[in-house]
């Protein structure tokens, strides 16, 4: 190991938990934008949504006509950033009738007790 | 402990503004450390030193800016944030031939980078007005 890598932090568990719909609120849009800076800082990153949040991940959104930008395409480059860690609630999913397929990127069921814990599990939790 | 606050609502719009002073402020006469505070989506309008409340109100960017002189805090104000919605410091002004300038004394505009340096370094990060 070299000295330089021995100095190195180790990186922090981050959560970021996003519960708002994508576009009444810029609240999503700026989640994503500290999600990618916490990637870029090399930090464990893990993506939540819960409640209205799950639909910021469904396929198919065209704001055009609202005058925002489309998230669609960070979420799909976050993969790229080494964001791999994507969990929906799955009773908020449920409620709003969504299932996993509706999803513009892979994404992973978490039930409410599971979630409870991966949030003890955290350095911190970022909410949106 | 060392802290960090995240801010995300407008000043006199809802509580959040006064919630995270009253906590930062607590939290300093406690003795704790506070890293920094970083103001986040409205939460930029916290640093508008143009904020003019009535006399017999209180006033959150004077209680911010003398607690930052009191106990040398790191108040940044988001600038991809701040830009957006109107909050310049004298520099940014003039990169964008902005008229005028708000940013009050013991504020900083930097970038989102503060707000993940302060998570990796802070044993809790604090969140008002998610």
């Amino acid at each position: 190991m070299t000295d330089t890598e021995h100095k190195k932090p180790k990186p922090k568990k981050l959560l970021f938990l996003n519960r708002r719909a994508p576009y009444g609120c810029s609240l999503p849009r700026e989640a994503l934008d500290a999600v990618l800076m916490a990637s870029a800082f090399g930090q464990q990153v893990t993506l939540v949504f819960l409640d209205d949040g799950v639909f910021q991940l469904k396929k198919k959104q065209d704001p055009a006509d609202i005058e925002m930008k489309n998230l669609s395409k960070t979420f799909a480059a976050l993969e790229m950033y080494g964001v791999n860690e994507i969990y929906v609630e799955q009773a908020s999913m449920q409620k709003r009738g969504l299932t996993l397929a509706q999803l513009l990127i892979p994404a992973q069921f978490i039930a409410t007790q599971e979630l409870s814990l991966m949030l003890e599990q955290q350095d911190q939790v970022l909410s949106f | 402990m060392i802290f960090s606050l995240t801010v995300y609502g407008a000043p006199f719009s809802n509580q959040c503004s006064d919630t995270a002073y009253q906590f930062a402020s607590s939290l300093l006469k406690q003795g704790h450390s506070l890293h920094r505070v970083f103001f986040y989506h409205d939460g930029v309008y916290n640093g508008s030193v143009l904020a003019t409340p009535p006399q017999d109100e209180r006033n959150i960017q004077a209680s911010w800016s003398q607690l930052a002189q009191q106990y040398d805090l790191d108040l940044v104000v988001c600038v991809a944030a701040g830009l957006r919605r109107g909050m310049l410091d004298e520099t940014e002004a003039d990169r964008y031939e902005q008229p005028a300038h708000n940013l009050a004394s013991g504020f900083t505009l930097s970038g989102l980078g503060q707000m993940v340096e302060a998570a990796m370094v802070s044993d809790r990060m604090i969140t008002f007005g998610a």
